[in-house]
């Protein structure tokens, strides 16, 4: 029997519409305002997708392939480090989820298929969080600002 | 069901559901059934303090064929970490927290 993989679940309910919650993950404008890094792809099934950073290096943190697109109710992704794109196993998968929920929208991202312990699920792990949290303080404030503090280091007199 | 901070609050101050937590810390993603067996209480307290940490959004549930999953969802926590602390202190408390962590595992 091969090794369990490690999979997460996370939620957020943001006051917003489908339609933008969707542009913010798929729009690099708008991500690199509270994810700090920009998604770019067309976003059609089949298609290339990659995380770039926001600091103009034009450095990709992470990249994949589009699985599945249904704008703006559901995306599925897979996901890997672009120095291991070589190896399938290392590639995750990320789902997104989003549903009206009353006079809100619930987000659902469940990141599975990961390695156990590897880098990439303690990374993730403590990445999701701050990326939901961050957009929805974006979409709900017009601020995302929040989650740019885990790139700015403060300087030491 | 909009989770507002008070419940995120309620849900916190009780030490049997951080015990939850703390389980699904440790292994995401588990059935009611696990739930009760790695803890000392009735199927009916996991239950009820499941329900008030999915109301609070700290636990988010899947259904998977026939079973329900609950995985641990930190978003709420991380929004509450963001209100008051700022960018230029994380780094300080980091810091902090890690000599704490240090100096009390030197000691046991």
């Amino acid at each position: 029997m091969t090794q369990p993989m490690t999979e997460f679940l996370y939620t957020t309910y943001i006051r917003s519409t489908p339609q933008k919650v969707w542009d913010a993950i798929t729009n690099p404008e708008f991500a690199r305002q509270y994810w700090g890094h920009g998604n770019v792809s067309d976003w059609k099934p089949g298609s290339k997708w990659d995380m770039v950073r926001g600091d103009g290096s034009g450095i990709i943190q992470t990249t994949g392939e589009v699985l599945e697109s249904h704008p703006p109710r559901r995306l599925v992704i897979s996901w890997v480090d672009p120095s291991k794109a070589a190896d399938r196993s290392e590639y995750s998968r990320v789902t997104f989820e989003i549903e009206v929920v009353k006079d809100a929208v619930r987000l659902d991202v469940f990141h599975n298929e990961l390695k156990p312990g590897s880098d990439m699920a303690k990374g993730i792990s403590s990445g999701w969080p701050r990326v939901l949290s961050g957009l929805k303080s974006f979409l709900e404030t017009g601020s995302g600002l929040n989650l740019l503090c885990a790139a700015v280091q403060p300087k030491v007199a | 069901m909009v989770a507002d901070e008070d419940k995120v609050f309620k849900a916190l101050a009780d030490a049997s559901r951080r015990q939850l937590l703390d389980g699904l810390r440790r292994k995401n993603g588990q059935t009611l059934g696990e739930l009760c067996q790695g803890h000392d209480m009735s199927r009916q307290a996991v239950t009820k303090h499941l329900k008030l940490l999915e109301e609070a959004n700290l636990v988010a549930a899947t259904k998977k064929g026939r079973e329900k999953l609950h995985y641990l969802n930190p978003v709420p926590i991380n929004e509450i970490y963001t209100r008051w602390i700022g960018k230029f202190e994380q780094g300080r408390i980091q810091a902090l927290h890690n000599l704490k962590q240090a100096l009390e595992e030197k000691d046991q």
